[in-house]
This record gives C-alpha cells, structure tokens and sequence, in this order.
C-alpha cells in the first residue's frame, strides 16, 4: 500500500517536473525550497475557498512557482484553527494564508489567541462585494418596499447568513441600526447553503456575496436589491435577460445608508523577511495578469483594489477598528 | 426522450480510448487514496487536481470523478479486512464485513461489499439519467426544520432497530452528541467546552474516533484473545466473485431496499452516512436472519454499502444543480468544475449539456471499470489476512496513526486516537455499541444546527416540525421507528386476541 502511494507520489512529481522545464526564470532573491502550504480558515465552496482554489490553478497551470502550492482547509473555530497554524509557524515562509472577515471577526467573538498583527501582511487581492437578494418571487421590488415591509412584519422577516457573529450577522445588524427594521437572523454553515434556503423560500432575503447568489439569479430564482458599495459594480455583461452587475443600485442611493466590503487577502507566517514577502508580492502580480484571474473577478464582481506593504498595512489597521466597534455596538464581543 | 439522446452523445465523448486511459488510472488511484485512512476521497482528489489542469474538461472531470468511485470503492476494503473505516458511510459496513473476514471469508465479503456499491450506484445514476429536474426542485423543499427531521429519523431508527438494549443505545449515543458539541458553536459563534484549550478549538473529528474506536480497539481485543488471528485460514480463492454472485441475488429485497433509502437520503441532502446506518438497521430488522447480524452476515455487508452508494451518488445531483456540495470529495470536485469556468448551479443543465451528459455517462462506465478493476484484486486483499498478526498489528497501528494526523496535521490527535482506542474497548467489553456513538460524532452537530435554524424562524414554537406534509411526515415515521418495538408487541396481542 505504501508502495502504491509512492508510485502516485513520484507520478505526480513526475508530472509537475515536466512542467517546470517551461517554468519562466525567477526574478526574486528567495524562492520556495519545499511545497508551499496555501491555508484557507473557511470550508470547502465558499467564497474563500474558491478563490484559493482558482489561484492554486492558476499557478499550475502557468507554472508560476517551481514547487507546488498546496491548498488545506483549516475551518474549525471559525477559520481560528487555520490562524492559529499559521501563527504557530514562525519562520516558515511556506505557508500563507487567504483571509476574509473572519481575521477580524474571529478573535473578537471566540476570545482566542490571535490579532492580525501576528502575521505578516503581504497583499490585498481584491475586495468582496455584499448585495440584498429575496427570492424572485418576492413582491418587494425595491429596497424602501422591502424595508417597509419588514418593518410592518415585527420582527418575523429572517435574514439568513453565512455564520454568527461574522460578516453577514454584522451587515444584518447595520442594516436594523440605519433603517429600524428587525430581522430574525439564521445561521448557516455556508454561502451556498444560505441561497438555496432563500431560493427555496425558507428565508426572506439574504446578503450573500455575488459569486455565491449569481447562478441562481441566471436560473431567474433570485432578485439583487441593492449593493453594499459606495458606487455600482463596473462589470456591464448583461447576466439576466437585460440586467448585469452594474443595474443594481447602491444601497445608500436606495436609502440603506450601509456600506460593507470584505477583505480578501493574503498574509504570511510571523518572522519573515522582506525577500520572502517581495517573492509571493511578485508571484500574485502575475497571478492577477491571467486572463483565469480577471474571469474570476468578472464572475464575481470583485472590487478589484489591489494593496501591498504599508498601506495594505494601514488599511487592515483601520477595518480591524471598524470591526471592533461594530461588534462592540451589537454585543458581538466575547469579554461582553 | 430528449434525455436518452443526450446521453448518448455523452457516451461518444466517454469511449475515446484517451478517456477511457484516463478513466482506469483514476479508479487505481481512487483505490490507493481509499485503502490508506486518512488520506481520504478529498485530499486524494485534491492532490491529484492539478494533473488533470493540462487535460480538456470532459477528460479532466472523467479523471476526477474516476478518482472519487475509486475511492469509495477503496473505503470499504479497511473496514473488511482491519475494522478501520476510511469514510463514514463505511461505518455500518464493519459491522458484518470484519467478522466475516474474521471467520476466513474475506473474500466474499468483499465481493458482496463491491458489488454492492456497484449496484447501488448504477441504480442512482438511472434515477439521474430519468428525473434528474424533479430530484432539483425536491432537494429544494428542504428548510432546517426538514433537514432536522431527516436527522431525526436516522437516531429513532437506530435506537428503535437496535437489537441491544435501548438504555444502552441511547447511552453511547449521547456520548456521543456529547463529543459532537465541542469545539465552536455554530449558531452563536462561541466556543464550547474546550476549557481554553486551542487543540479542542476544531472539536472531536469523527475520522479520529473512529480509527481509535474501532481500529485501536480491535487490535486490543484481538491482543487479549492472545494474538491469535482467526482469519489465518483465509484461502486464496480465485472463483470466490464467481460463487459469492451465485448468492448474491437472494438478497434482491434487501438490495433494492436500500438502493430507494440510499437515493432518498441523498437527494435529501441528509447523505450517504444516515443512509447506510438506516438500510442496515431497516436490513437487521426485516430480514429472516436478521437475528445474526453482526456475526458475519453477508446480507449485514449488502445493505450498508448499497445504500451508501447510491445516496453518494445521488448527492452529485444536487451538487450540480444547486451548487452545494453534499460531501468535502463533492467540494472539491466543485473547486475542479469553477477552474474549468464551469458554474455549478440551475443554468449548468441548460448551458452545458455536453458536459453534463459527459459526466453522466462517464458515471454509468466509471463505475463498470471501477467494478472490473477492484474485482480482480479480490484474492489478492483476502491473503492480506494470511499474514501473522504479529506481524500485521504493528503495520495497522502505524496507518492508524499516520491516518489520525493527516486529518490536521497534528501530534495531539494520535494521542486522542489512542484514547478512543482505549475507550472503545472498554465499551466493547461492557457491550456497548459503538455504532450510535459514531453515528452522534458525524451527525449531532448537523442535527443540533437544524434544529436551533428551525427554531429561530420558529420563535420558539415546536410546531414547526409538524408544520407542513412533508417535515410531518418524516417526523412521524421517525417516531413509529423509535416505538417499533412496542408498536410490533402491541399488534401481535391485537391479532391474536380474536383467535382467543
């Protein structure tokens, strides 16, 4: 059996020695010596998720990096076991990690042993968008009739989201502070899961990202309201029948004062060097300039700000702030 | 028709001699990744991912899902032979496979296990291929408080079929709920009960459990029986496929059973796990020798594994068609389906016929190759028991091991599988089954998360589980399930009564 497994082994090494010889020369000072560890602190199928994945891909099949990149879910306590890993290896500069809110979230409302500040920044790939979504056959056709209808309903209306305490519970939360509205907000183990319970009609609406909602507002069963962006999505591919991302309102246009993004990012290993966090800035350069990498983006409607060094430094300063005070306001905190 | 003409343009695509290169690779593979714990159907499909990157996506997919028969093949040649489950749904396959093994019958408890599979599965297909757009708008009538009520079905069935005592039922399987809870909290994103400790942070993987319980805990009782293996008179048999099939057909009731609750429970995103727990418990009730079961009865081997394939099987369709996968295997499948640019969801069947019906065919012929291929190594797994235990024990200790820190990479769960190991010993000696304890691990959180969803859109209220045809119904049958027993006492003396 342990003979069986070597033989897939040197297979699969074989295979990836034979596309290394078309690998382009390096340009950094330090490379990769052993497999690069790629840790994603969510489930398989999420937003997360996917887009590791779609990189890991990407860096196969262009050759970017002469070792392979590994990708290990590690979601247990809220994406805490991934952190913690990732924390515990110090001076391993083959192992990063891919971030969402939950670099924040987390820490706030588990009250376990890690900050961002443990690990080393090294560039934002992109921004998620959030968009209200009900189901197509929802006779609110716009976000004031929505929010006046729930707030008609007392209270019964429910929102269902990705996870407590995360990113969905606090845009859930904003939106009750801004318009008076309550909801009744239920937890679901994953994006996917929260839009076939709305698609099913279990829920009333839902602020799943695009990626998650999207094929089913192509099989016509879902309705964006609004986007949670300070201006419309850019991308105008029309996806049902006349509509495309850029048809959809943002919310403060509507009324809905609520502004969210959510961070998706990259971080290394405590202790690393500058030519080790130069190295993986170059490699996501070029993972963006793949015409697989803008598919995503376009699929997803990604905002597609890209950061690294002091200012990606900053940026996640001020958000990891902001956090804390939503969660301060809502009771989110685990010392509350 | 227009579904049969489709499929077989996919069988075209399929036969190219390429394809079908690709596709006896991916079964070997899929083996491998299935026979070593740990490594699991998920972790072997997503190694291998990036070979299929240079191939077209209809070959690439062929690989992949090749890859995952493969190893749900794979998964039930441990639980035979060393009483190690690789997968969960294997599970339920232990409970007759392993003592057949023990009595020198290895052989035909795996052929019975593949063939089974095979059935099951080819079954599911068929009903894909038939009703695949109903099964999609079924899978969406299912809200929390169906879900909890799918759940609640397969614990009543349990405790309720359970031929031990029911207190001793439901005692190991509140241990088991128990262990489930900790870790973090889904619904209020606190943890629990994990004293500060970070280790405890992921809670108790079921993987882990079960390789101690079941796998460090044979070989314990198989030490104190004074190392003596009885399945030493295992003989290597060239024609054992060819008697076993001659048997096989007797079990057709049992098999076509658990082909419906196989399908059922995977188009109900409950899975294959419920599935083979309750077509084995359904099997040990209604069947003339259920008296027997788990002592090595090939009928005990049959219905879990039907079941569990065709369930396995009939949760793609839902993954394809509403994009949620039913398994970490399916998800990863689903990371291979987004780098090709396709989107798993409503519009795939409209969009991407050809792939689709690709896929499909390459189901009905990946699993023909799959059967011919695992069928063949039949004689030579059998004499794997042939080996002295002495010398086999230590090899198993270190797979269980090595299986155990796969799971995250981690020291402190060989530890705790060794803990388990002891444990289920113990329960073993004061007999009590370990099935519902596994069984809670795997499914009380998911049970527990539906039922507080429920009651969250409920505000509260328990109406909810009797609040349409469908959550009432299954609600219902869950309970005549757990008064069986009374239920079959309180109509015999009802019957009787006239003859009086």
């Amino acid at each position: 059996m342990f003979n069986a497994r070597i033989c897939a082994r040197s297979f699969l090494g074989a295979a990836l020695l034979i596309g290394s010889f078309a690998a382009a020369p390096a340009v950094a000072a330090w490379e990769p010596t052993r497999p690069v560890e790629f840790i994603i602190p969510a489930g398989t199928g999420g937003g997360a998720d996917i887009m590791a994945r779609t990189i890991q891909g990407i860096v196969t099949k262009h050759n970017l990096m002469k070792q392979p990149m590994v990708v290990i879910n590690k979601a247990g306590g809220a994406g805490g076991e991934g952190f913690l890993d990732v924390k515990n290896s110090r001076n391993n500069p083959h192992k990063i990690v891919i971030t969402l809110s939950n670099l924040f979230t987390t820490p706030l409302a588990t009250g376990i042993p890690f900050s961002y500040k443990d690990l080393t920044p090294v560039a934002m790939l992109a921004l998620d968008e959030f968009i209200l979504w009900v189901n197509a056959s929802s006779p609110h056709k716009t976000v004031k009739d929505f929010l006046a209808a729930a707030k008609a309903a007392n209270g019964t209306f429910k929102m269902g989201g990705t996870g407590s305490k995360q990113e969905d519970q606090i845009i859930t939360e904003a939106i009750q502070k801004s318009s008076g509205a309550k909801f009744i907000y239920i937890p679901q183990s994953g994006g996917g899961a929260v839009a076939v319970q709305l698609v099913g009609g279990h829920i009333d609406s839902t602020v799943n990202n695009p990626n998650e909602a999207v094929s089913h507002w192509r099989g016509g069963s879902v309705r964006p309201l609004c986007v949670f962006d300070s201006k419309p999505l850019p991308y105008d591919e029309k996806i049902a029948g006349d509509l495309g991302w850029n048809s959809v309102p943002t919310c403060k246009s509507q009324g809905l004062d609520t502004e969210y993004l959510m961070l998706r990012g990259i971080f290394m290993s405590p202790g690393a060097t500058k030519d080790q966090v130069e190295y993986y800035i170059e490699l996501f350069k070029k993972v963006r300039a793949t015409p697989e990498w803008a598919d995503l983006m376009k699929s997803g409607a990604f905002n597609q700000t890209f950061m690294v060094g002091d200012e990606y430094a900053k940026w996640v300063a001020v958000e990891e702030k902001r956090h804390q005070d939503l969660m301060k306001d809502a009771g989110f905190l685990a010392s509350q | 028709m227009e579904e049969i003409g489709n499929l077989f343009t996919g069988f075209a695509t399929v036969l190219r001699p390429f394809n079908i290169m690709v596709m006896v690779l991916g079964i070997v593979l899929g083996v491998v990744i299935g026979v070593l714990p740990g490594l699991g159907g998920a972790n072997g499909v997503a190694i291998l991912l990036p070979l299929t990157f240079s191939m077209s996506p209809t070959s690439a997919i062929i690989m992949l899902s090749c890859i995952y028969w493969g190893a749900l093949f794979g998964g039930a040649i441990t639980s035979i032979l060393f009483n190690i489950p690789g997968e969960p749904w294997s599970v339920a396959t232990t409970f007759d496979g392993h003592p057949m093994a023990q009595q020198g019958k290895a052989g035909e408890a795996l052929t019975a296990a593949f063939t089974s599979s095979f059935v099951g599965a080819l079954f599911a297909v068929v009903v894909i291929t038939l009703i695949a757009p109903l099964v999609a708008k079924f899978a969406l009538q299912f809200g929390p408080a169906e879900k909890f009520a799918v759940y609640f079905l397969a614990f009543c069935s349990f405790v309720g079929m359970s031929k031990e005592p029911p207190s001793k039922t439901v005692a190991a399987m509140m241990i088991g709920f128990a262990l489930a809870s900790v870790g973090l909290d889904s619904m209020t994103g606190q943890l629990r009960l994990t004293f500060g400790i970070e280790t405890l942070l992921t809670g108790f993987d079921f993987l882990i459990a079960v390789i101690g319980l079941f796998g460090i805990g044979e070989i314990l009782l198989t030490m104190e029986e004074g190392l003596s293996f009885k399945g030493k008179s295992a003989k290597i048999n060239a024609r054992v496929v060819w008697e076993t099939w001659k048997e096989l057909p007797r079990y057709w009731v049992t098999s076509l059973r658990s082909c419906i609750i196989g399908c059922w429970m995977g188009v109900t995103p409950a899975g294959a796990t419920p599935a083979s727990f309750m077509s084995y418990g359904i099997a040990k009730r209604l069947s003339k020798r259920g008296r027997n079961f788990g002592n090595g009865e090939i009928e005990g081997v049959v219905a879990p594994e039907t079941a569990a394939h065709a369930a396995g099987t009939s949760a793609l369709l839902p993954m394809l068609a509403l994009g949620v996968p039913g398994s970490p295997t399916a998800a990863v499948l689903l990371g291979g389906l987004l780098i090709w640019g396709l989107q798993p969801g409503p519009m795939l069947f409209v969009e991407q016929k050809d792939f689709v019906w690709g896929l499909i065919a390459s189901m009905y012929l990946g699993n023909i190759v799959g059967l011919i291929i695992v069928l063949t190594t039949v004689p030579l797994l059998a004499a794997i028991l042939r080996i002295p235990f002495s010398i086999i024990a230590p090899i198993i200790l270190v797979l269980c091991a090595i299986g155990a820190y796969t799971v995250h990479n981690s020291t402190f769960d060989v530890v705790m599988m060794l803990v388990f190991g002891v444990v289920g010993y113990l329960l073993k000696k004061c007999n009590y089954p370990l099935a519902p304890l596994v069984l809670a691990i795997v499914l009380g959180d998911k049970a527990e998360e539906a039922f507080r969803q429920s009651l969250l859109a409920s505000q509260g209220s328990l109406g909810i589980f009797w609040s349409n045809g469908l959550v009432g119904t299954i609600m219902a049958l869950g309970l005549i399930a757990l008064f069986w027993t009374a239920i079959q006492t309180g109509w015999t003396r009802l019957a009787a009564k006239p003859a009086v």
